[in-house]
């Protein structure tokens, strides 16, 4: 069995308001997966739902085969998940918390220990209280008790909001050798742009709908959204004649030429552009970031 | 079962860092040391056993303390966690609600007879210690009060889970708490009191006493402690207790259904609740 998550049409409403409408998903081992969009847009309630905390109005979730809210509970045992801005009782020291979590989980309070180091989290940091933790520490802690028992699915709710790039890096390291064992992860999260090179995929949720899902490839060849390219002429006032075929180039501050141009005819201008290397020295390249394509994918949705 | 004693456990390594059992027992024990010691001067060392005179007094002392403390304790349990956070977290875990909902207040209980099995046994040791003769029957009694105390702390415990499974916010589960508070222990009676008065010396039929006094756990807790033996005497309870009949048995199924009952809706209700 390859498939570990199945949404399947699922919609959640509360009262009057509809939070989630008609996703449906595939999360597969060994894959990692953001769900990416604003704040409010619905990730929260789709990771509940994953968890079984909430029930779907309609549609229907299975994770590793059970329906997390009816079904054994035992398939918890190998589902890691740590919540937007986790909190602990403050009283109870980073040992303690784990250990307890641990025994819930059925794991050896060593094979537990063992966790404190793969996070990261300072062996003097351990035995004191919760309470004196900083953010970044806190969520290493929160990290490790999702990774009790070698879980094979990990939800991980907005995991690197309030940690500094340093420890996002550790972060993503870890995250790439779960990857590498065949862990589905899938990472929550509105800061689009640290995701680049670390997911499979991106299933992007906007106003409780699932608006676009593929590799950041396919998203790109469905988005076509243009490079753009800079270049800087090496005599300000030279016409190459590339620079009249038909784009539209702007002539910069700087006495640079811009121009947008579409993935399909990219390659034939650059090879034009380089083609007389004598009259630019200087070539900058901007493929669409990721929140290029997320801007392009909500304005879609917004016009349909 | 072993999820709920790891709840259990969690619970009460939390009550004693946040120094609530330190607390609790020590607030018990001085003032049962202060009744023991005050409360017996009038009667003198003679005639009265001492430790009667200690019951009477204690157990006037848990009908308030008791139900204030278990109220305390419990009101935050599961709307707590909730607001915290940690509810969500603890949800992704292997472990059903019910059994929370059990281990926490198995946790709570513990906290509570730890706190009046040790607060109120150093008033029994310290009248020990003054060379009382005290007979086996009134030891009895004592013990009786202390596990019924439990009992009592039980009750109001279970009160407590079904206002913080009931509330959305803590704050208001706060609020309802000493509401309960208020009403079981203080308004409840006045207004029993009230209802006899105003009836003139009429006479009550002692099945609807019955249930009026069955209606409060405290009252029934009063009941099953200043009822009967030495204890009655000293606390003029002993007449109201002939006239309505109920016994131990009956007075014991009324506080145990008390714990039950409250418990149980608490957990049918976080268990439909989403979070």
């Amino acid at each position: 069995m390859n498939e570990t998550v199945l949404v399947s049409g699922i919609a959640k409403r509360y009262g009057k308001s509809t939070v989630v409408r008609d996703v449906s998903f595939t999360l597969r081992a060994g894959e990692t997966v953001a769900l990416a969009g604003h704040n409010g847009a619905g990730k929260t309630t789709l990771i509940k739902l994953m968890l079984g905390l909430i029930r779907p109005t309609t549609g229907a979730v299975r994770v590793l085969g059970e329906d997390p809210a009816t079904g054994d509970f035992a398939v918890r045992q190998r589902l890691g998940y740590l919540p937007e801005s986790v909190s602990f009782n403050m009283a109870l020291s980073g040992r303690e918390t784990l250990r307890f979590y641990a025994r819930l989980k059925r794991v050896e309070a060593t094979a537990a220990e063992q966790l404190f180091e793969r996070v990261g989290l300072a062996a003097e940091a351990v035995d004191r209280p919760v309470r004196t933790y900083s953010k970044g520490m806190r969520q290493r802690l929160g990290l490790a008790q999702a990774l009790l028992g070698a879980p094979r699915i990990l939800l991980l709710d907005e995991p690197t909001s309030g940690l500094d790039p340093a420890l996002r890096r550790n972060f993503y390291d870890l995250i790439t050798e779960l990857r590498g064992k065949g862990t589905t992860v899938l990472l929550s999260s509105h800061a689009l742009t640290e995701l680049e090179g670390r997911t499979d995929r991106v299933i992007i949720i906007n106003n409780g709908v699932a608006i676009a899902d593929g590799t950041l490839d396919d998203l790109r060849h469905i988005a076509q959204l243009p490079t753009r390219i800079s270049v800087r002429l090496s005599q300000i006032d030279a016409a190459p004649k590339w620079a009249n075929g038909g784009m539209n180039w702007r002539r910069g501050a700087d006495g640079g030429l811009d121009a947008e141009i579409l993935p399909d005819r990219k390659i034939r201008l650059l090879h034009d552009i380089t083609a007389d290397a004598a009259l630019i020295s200087g070539l900058t390249i901007t493929e669409p970031t990721l929140d290029d394509l997320y801007a392009h994918f909500l304005k879609a949705q917004v016009t349909k | 079962m072993r999820n709920v004693l790891t709840i259990a456990g969690k619970e009460i390594q939390e009550g004693t860092r946040n120094r609530w059992v330190l607390a609790t027992t020590l607030l018990m024990a001085a003032l049962a040391l202060t009744l023991t010691f005050l409360g017996s001067a009038p009667t003198g060392t003679v005639g009265v056993n001492r430790l009667d005179v200690v019951i009477v007094s204690l157990s006037s002392l848990t009908i308030f303390l008791v139900p204030l403390i278990a109220l305390l304790l419990s009101h935050d349990a599961i709307v707590g966690e909730m607001e915290r956070g940690t509810m969500q977290l603890l949800l992704s875990y292997p472990i059903g609600r019910r059994e929370i909902v059990l281990g926490k207040f198995l946790g709570h209980l513990a906290i509570l007879a730890f706190a009046t099995l040790f607060g109120y046994g150093v008033a029994a040791i310290a009248l020990m210690a003054t060379g009382s003769q005290i007979g086996a029957e009134s030891w009895r009694a004592f013990a009786s009060m202390i596990a019924s105390s439990i009992l009592l702390g039980a009750v109001f415990a279970a009160i407590g889970y079904l206002t913080s499974a009931l509330a959305s916010e803590r704050s208001t589960a706060g609020g309802i708490a000493i509401g309960v508070w208020l009403f079981f222990v203080l308004i409840y009676d006045m207004a029993l009191l009230g209802g006899l008065v105003a009836a003139q010396g009429q006479t009550i039929p002692a099945g609807v006493l019955n249930a009026f006094l069955l209606a409060n756990p405290t009252d029934v807790y009063r009941l099953l402690n200043l009822g009967s033996g030495g204890a009655s005497a000293l606390s003029a309870m002993g007449g109201v207790a002939e006239y309505t009949g109920l016994s131990s048995p009956v007075l014991l199924a009324a506080l145990g259904f008390w714990a039950l009952a409250p418990l149980g809706f608490a957990t049918v209700i976080f268990s439909r609740r989403e979070l």
